[in-house]
């Protein structure tokens, strides 16, 4: 399976005049397939958008006060837009210096083994299902948060609007969501935080070590500078998991169509993704094309996201250098 | 609390200790000051009598930042003492991150074991009133057989797509591609890498309802929403192993005379092989557990369905999220398979990482780096 030796394979071809035009038809038709496979993606990511409008179409052409809920399709789609943003950015507010701190941790202070093996484990967490995150928020997290965490916010922080209360007795509120969002896309950013601080400079690192600097200072002067947008790029990432997280939010949340800035009651605002999954099992008709439209306005949010994200990606390394 | 960890830690200067590490905090002195910690932040509950959890680690972290920095001020200079307080930050954010993600594997193996047995892999969900009574008395019945089927069908079918799909487009853009044609698949690969996976669950089914009328869930629209989220995967992987092929392997090939589509076949693909594997592999774990874009596109079956084209079947995640939230009676039952088939579902994941890991060292091409 290995031979990476060119003599023997070029042994399988013998020149001549009838093996020269079976491999002009065979270079034809591979690069034909590799082309074709290429255009098809073009195609496929086509089709996704047109699929979705058109679906979506009747959203904005019918008569909405026909089913249940707001009359029009934006004082339906605002408040899944207000609690998609919201529980998405507790967890970029939370995961961002965590994982930092972890890829940090990974990289520059556990001893090469142990790190070798922490990596591997961080993305076999990336990788866990999340219903599994959801049914543990709900039944583990979500008991503790509740009695531990939420009395003592409402009673010390109640003055912020996000703590007003009453605190939820169950613990199945926006926060916990952002938590357990939180949690689920930490390896996600920590993955790539480790990845480019591993790639800081040895010589940038050994330069500022050798000028007396402590190992913070080091980390401060060679290594953050150098990593800064690749910290935002996986930021930007984990947030666009985020936004488009369903099924943790499906199961944690009670929400409803309505704006809740209170953090820890039990009334909350639901996120686009998790209203499709719970409303999509038991709609018909109308209902199906406002839950796809809600679906391309999704779409929608995450490709802007991801595109700030590859445009910080992008621009790369400027720190030190420049 | 944290005074009473200052003592034990001062060096005090012995015969045996150098004047190079004298004034100075050795790890020793670290491990002692994060051990007083811990004890100072029980100290916080025991006189309530019931362990609480979240302020004994709030409390254990603060005091440990907190002493660090005093003792490392007193006995060191500041730069030192911030040094120390970084690190110190950095430990214990890193133990934290590890507590919730090793409660999950803890709880999924805790609670998944009480049902991970021969019934829960051979039987399924079609329940004769016999088994509805054995489950009121609190035995176990009921599994997801028809579940494992269903997973199996449809993340097969999405990889009998998305891989010679992937890999034709990661073969275009590597060894084909110029221009804007390959500058615009990349930007497109990008894309399709961020679409959520509702929204390709959503798309399957509008492409399915045009064609085959509302409310169409089937096997293979599930297999087609997976294949949208899959082969972005698989190009990005493809595509970086394909590149790290060394171009004196291509040259030397074409030197010899050998057509282009055979150097690919026959110099390419084997140098590369061990990595386009593993990015498969770990494709294939990342779309086994996707649960919402099946919600809507295969939905629920009580029984076996090994037909992809014909009515709805069960997949794994989508059977756990289901016992989990409609347990039925008893609801111990139902939460306990959930569990079970939640374990199960890590288990996969994590078998599959390990098999990516075999293969990329076994299949590692010999003279490569």
């Amino acid at each position: 399976m290995t031979t990476t030796d060119p003599t023997e394979t070029a042994g399988a071809t013998r020149p001549g005049a009838p093996a020269e035009r079976v491999s002009k038809i065979g270079d034809k038709v591979f690069g034909g397939l590799a082309k074709g496979a290429g255009i098809l993606i073009l195609l496929t990511l086509a089709a996704v958008a047109i699929f979705l409008i058109v679906e979506a179409w009747p959203t904005f052409t019918d008569d909405l006060s026909e089913i249940s809920g707001p009359d029009t399709f934006l004082g339906y789609v605002g408040p899944l837009i207000f609690g998609t943003i919201l529980a998405a950015m507790i967890a970029l507010l939370i995961a961002t210096p965590m994982a930092v701190a972890v890829a940090l941790f990974i990289s520059h202070y556990a001893p090469t083994r142990l790190a070798r093996t922490l990596g591997y484990f961080v993305d076999l967490l990336a990788a866990i299902p999340s219903v599994v995150f959801g049914i543990w928020g709900i039944s583990v997290l979500a008991p503790i948060l509740a009695e531990s965490v939420y009395p003592w916010l409402e009673d010390n922080l109640g003055f912020l609007p996000f703590f007003a209360g009453p605190a939820s007795t169950s613990g199945r509120t926006m926060l916990t969501a952002g938590i357990v969002l939180a949690v689920m896309i930490l390896p996600i950013i920590t993955a790539i935080s480790r990845e480019v601080f591993l790639q800081t400079p040895r010589l940038h690192e050994e330069a500022s070590l050798a000028l007396g600097a402590t190992k913070w200072e080091m980390i401060k002067q060679a290594v953050l500078p150098y990593g800064r947008s690749g910290v935002i790029s996986g930021a930007m990432l984990g947030l666009g998991r985020a936004l488009g997280e369903t099924m943790a939010v499906a199961i944690i949340l009670s929400g409803s169509i309505d704006y809740f800035w209170d953090l820890i009651s039990n009334q909350n605002s639901n996120t686009i993704a998790a209203n499709i999954a719970l409303a999509f099992p038991e709609s018909s008709g109308l209902e199906v094309n406002r839950l796809i439209a809600t679906g391309l306005v999704l779409f929608a949010i995450t490709f802007l996201v991801n595109a700030l994200a590859r445009k910080i990606a992008n621009a790369g390394f400027s720190g030190a250098d420049g | 609390m944290s005074l009473g960890t200052t003592s034990t830690p001062t060096p005090t200067p012995s015969p045996t200790t150098s004047d190079l590490t004298s004034g100075q905090l050795s790890p020793r002195h670290i491990g002692l000051i994060a051990i007083g910690s811990v004890v100072a932040g029980a100290l916080t509950w025991i006189p309530a009598g019931a362990v609480n959890w979240a302020r004994w680690i709030i409390v254990s972290v603060l005091t440990y930042i907190v002493a660090t920095y005093v003792i490392s001020r007193i006995v060191e200079d500041s730069r030192k003492a911030t040094d120390r307080v970084v690190a110190a930050v950095v430990t214990s954010a890193f133990l934290i991150v590890m507590l919730p993600l090793v409660s999950v594997i803890w709880t999924v193996v805790e609670r998944g074991s009480a049902r991970f047995d021969s019934t829960f892999f051979t039987e399924t969900m079609r329940l004769t009133p016999e088994d509805m009574a054995t489950q009121n008395e609190g035995g176990a019945v009921g599994g997801a057989y028809h579940a494992i089927i269903g997973t199996l069908i449809v993340t097969g079918l999405a990889t009998a797509f998305s891989v010679p799909f992937g890999l034709f487009t990661a073969i275009y853009l590597v060894e084909y591609g110029k221009g804007k044609l390959a500058r615009g698949i990349t930007s497109m690969v990008d894309v399709m890498t961020g679409i959520p996976s509702i929204v390709a669950g959503l798309f399957a089914y509008a492409l399915f309802e045009l064609f085959f009328g509302p409310g169409t869930r089937t096997g293979l629209a599930g297999g087609v929403a997976l294949t949208v989220l899959m082969t972005p995967v698989v190009v990005r992987s493809s595509e970086e192993m394909l590149r790290l092929v060394p171009n004196e392997l291509r040259e030397a090939s074409y030197a010899l005379g050998v057509p282009k589509w055979k150097t690919i076949v026959k110099v390419v693909m084997p140098t590369a092989i061990a990595g386009i594997l593993t990015g498969v592999t770990l494709a294939i774990a990342r779309v086994i557990g996707e649960t919402a874009p099946l919600l809507v596109t295969v939905g629920l079956a009580q029984d076996t369905n090994y037909s992809p084209f014909d009515g709805r079947m069960t997949t794994l995640p989508v059977y756990t999220y289901y016992q989990y939230v409609q347990p039925g009676i008893p609801t111990e039952a139902g939460q306990d398979r959930a569990w079970a088939a939640a374990f199960a579902l890590v288990l996969i994941v994590a078998i599959l990482f390990t098999i990516a890991r075999v293969l990329a060292k076994v299949l590692k091409p010999k003279g490569l780096r």
